[in-house]
């Protein structure tokens, strides 16, 4: 078998700038971080949210609260899914009523993902506004959907996955664009 | 792994691994019920339809209340309402409702098998909610559930069964998910009403009660099912009460951090001191509040899409 081409498209030292110039933005645009509550998807949106946290910390020197949402039981595609997976744990251990929250997700491709996150954060809440950000979007959306804060835009086709790997050594962290069989990767 | 199970008839042919993705997937449920709008879209246009045989109120609104949460439409079918009583048989009720098409049938029955019949008859998915003698899978999981979550572990912790042991399908289950998961089990309860055979299982039998509370860790009280005792299995509910039930001299002999539980409904008095039952130590009601928990994980893990096309 072949072995599938991939492409780098950042590395860590990348992955790094382009998160702490998504942490300056959010900053500017919501004119400090008092307000701010972060909330990644599960999975690949919750080490982002740590990072940008804590670079919200040595920016502001202000802790925001952080959680997470697991948005499969939000899901429109239950009833086709194949057999039941794992479920993830949703963390949000603070009120978002009135507050600005951050939606942090690795990519951002149909977008089903993000109108299921925020029908999971409205039962939580009623928070002040809702921002998007994301490290990549990679288009194919399906709802009419787009991020506030994006870290890259990558063209793709629907037979390529974007592969994020955001935890443990950054100097280790990526992103690439492999080819998959089916459309899978959101 | 991923759940491939079409029907919960009972715990006894449950994988470990199976019983631990239902506790996680339970913990997920959970914190969905302490949230402020305590419902998930989940299941929205599924329909679960609760067919009681056998008077219930516990489990059959704890399955009522786990389907709703998940935004399930819930139908409730019970004995004394329907045309169970012009003499319809079984099947025909089952084959009745299934013409309606529900996704998923929730039943309970005083025949063991009762369940099992329809799962060979039927294409929606089956949940068994206590068949006669035989199980009572989502108590077995939630009794698992409640003490893992006491506790920490169940693995190497004394769990007391008390009562009768006999006509006990909760027994029966607690054996599989307790009993698989590494708890040293002792049933215990008059000798008419302790099956021998039982010790086929790895649990110890006893039927002095010092000794199954003596050092333990979770004691678990059944019910004396009154309306089950045909014949005599004891001379009488006052003897019984004095020998076998559970009281503040004999719940000192258990650990100092024990915890008694109960299926309920408690016949105060009978099983269970007043005193006992309303202890801080008493974990009745966490139980019942696990067992929502557990039934949306059953319900959401059945639901899965591709079994409906099998």
């Amino acid at each position: 078998m072949k072995i599938p081409p991939v492409k780098t498209i950042l590395d860590g030292k990348g992955v790094e700038r382009v998160l702490s110039r998504l942490t300056h933005e959010i900053l500017e645009k919501n004119k400090g971080a008092s307000e701010i509550v972060l909330v990644g998807i599960a999975s690949g949106g919750i080490p982002l949210s740590r990072v940008i946290r804590k670079k919200i910390l040595a920016i502001e020197g202000v802790e925001v609260p952080a959680g997470f949402v697991d948005i499969t039981l939000y899901r429109d595609d239950l009833a086709k899914a194949g057999y039941q997976t794992r479920l993830k744990r949703t963390e949000i251990p603070f009120s978002i009523d009135e507050k600005k929250v951050i939606l942090v997700d690795d990519v951002l491709y149909t977008g089903r993902t993000i109108r299921a996150a925020m029908d999971a954060l409205m039962d939580f809440g009623r928070p002040r506004n809702i921002q998007l950000a994301v490290l990549i979007d990679r288009g194919h959306r399906e709802l009419p959907i787009r991020a506030d804060y994006v870290g890259r835009n990558v063209p793709t086709s629907r037979f390529e996955t974007v592969e994020v790997r955001v935890e443990g050594n950054p100097e280790e962290w990526s992103v690439f664009l492999a080819e998959t069989p089916a459309g899978k990767g959101e | 792994m991923e759940w491939r199970r079409r029907h919960v008839l009972g715990l006894s042919d449950f994988r470990p691994e199976e019983i631990e993705f239902v506790i996680d997937t339970a913990r997920s449920m959970e914190e969905v019920l302490t949230r402020d709008i305590k419902k998930v879209p989940a299941l929205r246009g599924k329909t679960v339809v609760n067919l009681f045989f056998e008077a219930s109120t516990r489990t059959r609104t704890s399955f009522e209340m786990a389907g709703k949460r998940l935004s399930a439409d819930v139908v409730n079918f019970s004995s004394s309402t329907s045309s169970i009583t012009k003499g319809e048989t079984l099947l025909d009720t089952a084959r009745n409702i299934e013409a309606m098409k529900p996704n998923i049938l929730v039943i309970r029955h005083p025949a063991s098998g009762a369940p099992h019949f329809l799962s060979r008859h039927l294409s929606c998915s089956i949940v068994n909610a206590g068949d006669g003698a035989n199980e009572h899978p989502s108590q077995g999981l939630l009794d698992l559930y409640t003490i893992l979550k006491a506790k920490g572990k169940v693995a190497g912790l004394k769990i007391a069964i008390v009562g009768d042991i006999l006509h006990s399908r909760v027994v029966r289950s607690d054996l599989h998910s307790l009993g698989r998961m590494g708890a040293k089990l002792w049933l215990c309860g008059p000798a008419t009403l302790v099956p021998r055979e039982m010790a086929r299982t790895g649990a110890t039998l006893t039927s002095d009660i010092r000794e199954a509370v003596r050092d333990a860790d979770v004691i678990i009280m059944l019910r004396i099912q009154l309306e089950r005792q045909k014949t005599s299995y004891f001379p009488s509910l006052r003897e019984y009460s004095r020998m076998y039930g559970l009281n503040r001299p004999l719940f000192s002999l258990a650990k100092d951090d024990a915890v008694i539980m109960h299926p309920g409904p408690i016949n105060r008095g009978v099983e269970l001191s007043d005193e006992l039952a309303d202890c801080h130590q008493s974990l009745v009601l966490d139980q019942v509040a696990s067992g929502v928990a557990v039934r949306m994980a059953l319900l959401y893990l059945l639901a899965g899409g591709s079994h409906a096309a099998h």
